[in-house]
C-alpha cells in the first residue's frame, strides 16, 4: 500500500472533481489518500445550509468574503466558460447524460472509502470560514501536518 | 493478455462487476467494492461502456496484484476478467 496526498487549493467545480476523482480512483487501489483543502478549496467541504452558528466572531471583512463564497460543491462555477454560472448547469447537464458522478457523489464516496480530508485553519480565518459551515467527517490542520502526509507519500498533486 | 476470446467466453465467472453506462473513476470504485466478494483464486468479470476501462482495470489489477486475464467487445459492452490472486 502507497499513499497519495493531493493540495485542493482551487474552487472551480472542474478542478475540485478532477482533484475528487484523482483521490477516489487511488483509494479503489488501495492507497492511503490525504486531501489538504486550502483558500479557494475549502468552498468545496462547505455545507449548502447552516445550521449551527458560527462558533467564533467574524470580522466584516471575514463576513465579507464568506457570504461572496460558494456554499458547497454544487455551487462551484467551472474554470472555463462559467458565464456567471450557466457554463457550469450546462456542463451539469452533459455529465448528467454521460452518467459522470457529481462533486457531491465523489466526496461521499472519498468518505466511504476512507479518504482523509483535512481543512487549513488558517485560511478558513483568512475567508471567514467556521467549522460549523463545513461538512462533518473532516480534520483542522496546517502546513505541517500537510507535508508530515506527503513526507511518506510517493505522490503529492496541487490543484 | 495470455487467454483468447474464446477461452474468456468459457469463463463461467462467479462473480459480474456491470459497471456499464457509469464513466471513469466508476468501474474501478465497483470493481474495488465488489471484489471483496470474491475467493481468491476465482475469477471476476466487469462489464464496462466507458472505453477508458481497457486500460484502467488492466492497471487496477497490476496495482491490486491480481491477474488480468484479458477483455472483449460484444454488443457495445467490455467484458473484462481477471483472476483474484490474494
Amino acid at each position: 500500500m502507497s499513499k497519495k496526498t493531493l493540495i485542493v487549493f482551487s474552487g472551480e467545480y472542474d478542478r475540485v472533481m478532477a482533484a475528487f476523482i484523482i483521490a477516489n480512483g487511488a483509494a479503489a487501489m488501495d492507497d492511503e489518500v490525504v486531501m489538504f483543502f486550502t483558500f479557494w478549496g475549502l468552498s468545496a467541504l462547505r455545507k449548502e445550509n447552516v445550521t449551527e452558528p458560527p462558533s467564533k466572531k467574524k470580522s466584516f471583512l471575514q463576513k465579507a468574503f464568506g457570504s461572496m463564497l460558494p456554499k458547497g460543491p454544487e455551487k462551484l462555477g467551472i474554470s472555463k466558460f462559467n458565464f456567471g454560472g450557466a457554463g457550469q448547469s450546462m456542463m451539469k447537464k452533459v455529465m448528467k447524460a454521460e452518467n459522470v458522478m457529481t462533486v457531491s457523489e465523489l466526496i461521499d464516496t472519498a468518505k466511504e472509502q476512507g479518504i482523509k480530508m483535512i481543512a487549513c485553519t488558517m485560511s478558513m480565518d483568512v475567508l471567514g470560514i467556521s467549522k460549523e459551515e463545513l461538512i462533518d467527517g473532516i480534520e483542522y490542520a496546517g502546513v505541517a501536518t500537510y507535508l508530515g502526509e506527503a513526507e511518506d507519500a510517493n505522490v503529492n498533486l496541487f490543484v | 493478455m495470455s487467454a483468447t476470446v474464446e477461452e474468456l467466453k468459457s469463463i463461467a465467472s462467479p462473480v459480474v462487476v456491470d459497471a456499464r453506462g457509469v464513466s471513469c473513476p466508476g468501474p474501478i470504485l465497483a470493481a474495488k467494492k465488489q471484489i471483496g466478494g470474491v475467493g481468491v483464486g476465482n475469477v471476476m468479470e466487469v462489464l464496462a461502456t466507458d472505453s477508458g476501462t481497457l486500460k484502467d482495470i488492466p492497471a487496477w489489477c497490476k496495482k491490486m496484484g491480481h491477474d488480468f486475464l484479458g477483455s472483449f467487445d460484444e454488443a457495445g459492452s467490455i467484458h473484462l476478467f481477471l483472476r483474484k490472486a490474494k
